[in-house]
């Protein structure tokens, strides 16, 4: 089985994808040429002019993205870094999320945003953030972000397939970790959870970048003495509350991980959906780790102190299993 | 051309002149327009209808010369001012004024009302609440009419207050480097909600493709037939493939932004010598003046249309409501690709 990185699992999947389907086309700028993270590279070379150079301008392309998916093509669009598509908003939020709806079901939108987040090397405040929160807030879109290279093919392949906006989310750091991907046609469907690891003393939520760091958490946890279940979400919405619901209901205790702003964030959702459920069989509060409410800054001194990584993971679980004891205590 | 002129056409054969079906249809259509818009704001300014809605009164001409140079298979994207385009595309009175209603049998099944009317089995892919929202859905339409293969055209009907977006000048440059198969149809109104276009527009709004290698002409938007032929040259451009139009049809809006509204930014004065060319009595006078209508022929048009709308207000009251439990339906499409292993 080929062993490839997040980046060669897309680009496989949009040719497996391309090959099937013919009303495919893919826009967005520098895609001719690879793109900026080498994720469309060979695709001209191969599919011709269903690779369109894009003008920047980003309204025009997720307006026109959505105008040709609702007329019968099936539109894969490169936004490059994910900051870049907040020049897109408008058509994304009022337009390409809502057409389907407001006109009672008349229109589908089979799009796919294909957009780079997270922090890396120092892109500082317009190139490192995450904005799933943003994206998940609006009803009509789908939001996915895969942690590792067969997931990265299986979701894409699923997002493109589907007759609804898909924001797609690619952790620009884990880009080049390597996995065996399967050759050919399949799919991770979207909403359905991936249990990475069974523990018995808290469940740790996580997705993209913080699944790999929760697992490795869960490795230094262990050591501790901690048991820790880990969850990736694989996809934000649709949400696999089931899963992660079972899994507390078994640990009692959640962590909820992301490197987005935990001020408003995905985390906050997951948190209070867990609450709402289990609320009495909880030993902890819900914890959350995420990104300080602040601006990516960077110097690398400074964009630690703000992005988190696996140690706030473990700290946060340490938290929950320790604030359960003194919980029992004081029951006691 | 104006109407003068057409006549002149007529006689040279230009096989550009409607056909007299057209031209009876586009009359019946303007009436059809106005009689709706009037009923919609006496059944607004009553209470008697939800939401809020903006009237087309006074812009009948742009909607139907328009849609009237168009094949049955073109595309159109509309405004938050959309019953005007969603009547001439030939949506139907009572769809329309169930949706307006907010009842189950309208044209989007209650979920879209005055500002999202629109039947994609008809090629009016939506009446929209953003100003501007149409340019980037019509050059996707037009991207998809290319890659298809068919001959569909977009026409893009928008306002002179959304000529400032950024979004024009995106698409406009876009649709012309490939050639697309688009139509860019603005109805200055003269104003941009409340504020008159000399307060926030710079330059002539023809030149505005100038600077993309696409053509602009500037029409009298009250005059129906000036319209049609002007999107019929353009069309006939688009179909060539020769890429992308922009007219300018000049327009006066009769009432205010929306229905309801104090109008205190323009005169009452400017609003009746602007009546005075009222499109639809100028459109009489020529068919009466042609001789292919008489006074009678023209009241009789009024008389019909007056009772479908008043048929079409019956049918919306006496419609159900959409049901509760629907309302988290269609959301999302369950459907997927053919090829999809799920």
């Amino acid at each position: 089985m080929p062993y490839l990185s997040m980046g060669q699992a897309t680009n496989d999947a949009m040719r497996v994808a391309m090959r099937l389907d013919p009303t495919i086309i893919v826009m967005g700028l520098d895609i001719r040429w690879g793109g900026s993270f080498g994720q469309f590279r060979g695709l001209y070379d191969e599919f011709g002019e269903r690779v369109i150079d894009m003008p920047i301008s980003e309204a025009l392309i997720v307006g026109a993205a959505a105008g040709a998916a609702s007329r019968g093509l099936r539109t894969v669009v490169s936004m490059s870094f994910v900051e870049f598509s907040m020049g897109a908003m408008d058509e994304l939020v009022n337009q390409a999320a809502k057409l389907r709806y407001m006109f009672g079901g008349q229109a589908k939108v089979p799009m796919v945003l294909r957009c780079a987040d997270g922090t890396i090397r120092s892109a500082a405040a317009q190139h490192s953030e995450s904005f799933e929160a943003i994206f998940a807030h609006v009803p009509g879109l789908k939001v996915v972000a895969p942690s590792n290279a067969y997931d990265a093919k299986g979701l894409l392949i699923a997002a493109i397939a589907d007759d609804n906006p898909v924001i797609y989310l690619e952790n620009k750091k884990i880009q080049p970790t390597k996995a065996e991907v399967p050759e050919g046609l399949y799919e991770v469907p979207l909403g359905k959870a991936a249990i990475r690891r069974e523990g018995s003393d808290v469940t740790i939520v996580a997705y993209s970048i913080q699944a790999v760091n929760a697992a490795q958490a869960a490795d230094e946890l262990a050591k501790e003495g901690i048991s820790a279940e880990v969850i990736d979400l694989r996809t934000i919405v649709p949400l696999d509350i089931d899963t992660v619901l079972k899994s507390v209901a078994k640990t009692k205790r959640a962590v909820v991980a992301h490197e987005a702003w935990t001020f408003g964030g995905f985390g906050a959702e997951v948190a209070a959906q867990i609450q709402e459920a289990l609320f009495s069989e909880l030993k902890a509060p819900v914890m959350r780790v995420g990104a300080r409410h602040s601006h990516i800054p960077f110097a690398p001194a400074l964009e630690r102190a703000i992005v988190p990584a696996t140690e706030e993971i473990v700290a946060a679980a340490r938290r929950a299993v320790a604030l359960s004891g003194q919980t029992m205590q004081r029951a006691s | 051309m104006s109407q003068g002129a057409m006549k002149e056409a007529a006689q040279e054969g230009d096989r550009r002149l409607p056909s007299l079906d057209v031209l009876f249809g586009m009359h019946r259509r303007m009436v059809g327009i106005r009689q709706f818009e009037e009923r919609v704001r006496t059944d607004y300014l009553a209470r008697r209808m939800p939401g809020f809605t903006h009237s087309y009164v006074g812009e009948e001409a742009v909607a139907v010369g328009g849609c009237a140079a168009l094949e049955p298979g073109d595309l159109i994207t509309s405004t938050h001012r959309g019953h005007g385009h969603a009547i001439a595309k030939g949506v139907g009175f009572p769809a329309m004024m169930a949706e307006l209603y907010g009842k189950l049998p309208g044209a989007c099944a209650g979920r879209g009302g005055s500002m999202h009317i629109a039947d994609f089995s008809l090629g009016m892919l939506g009446a929209n609440g953003i100003v501007g929202g149409g340019f980037g859905l019509a050059a996707g339409a037009a991207l998809a009419a290319q890659f298809l293969g068919n001959r569909d055209l977009t026409l893009c009907f928008f306002g002179d207050g959304a000529i400032n977006k950024g979004q024009f000048h995106e698409s406009i440059n876009f649709t012309a480097l490939r050639r697309l198969p688009v139509i860019f149809l603005c109805e200055n109104n003269q104003f941009a909600q409340y504020t008159a276009i000399e307060r926030t527009t710079a330059g002539a709004l023809a030149d505005r493709g100038t600077p993309f290698g696409v053509p602009g002409a500037e029409v009298d938007g009250n005059d129906v037939l000036a319209v049609y032929q002007a999107v019929r040259t353009a069309a006939d451009r688009a179909r060539r493939g020769e890429g992308p139009s922009l007219i300018i049809a000049n327009t006066y809006r009769f009432y205010g932004h929306n229905v309801g509204e104090a109008v205190p930014y323009r005169s009452e004065a400017d609003v009746a010598e602007r009546r005075k060319r009222d499109p639809i009595p100028r459109y009489e006078a020529w068919l009466q003046a042609e001789g292919l209508i008489d006074a009678a022929g023209c009241a009789g048009v009024w008389e019909e249309v007056t009772r479908e709308v008043d048929e079409s207000v019956a049918f919306a009251l006496a419609a159900a409501d959409p049901d509760p439990a629907t309302a988290m339906d269609d959301l999302y499409a369950s459907t997927r690709a053919a090829w999809s292993t799920q």
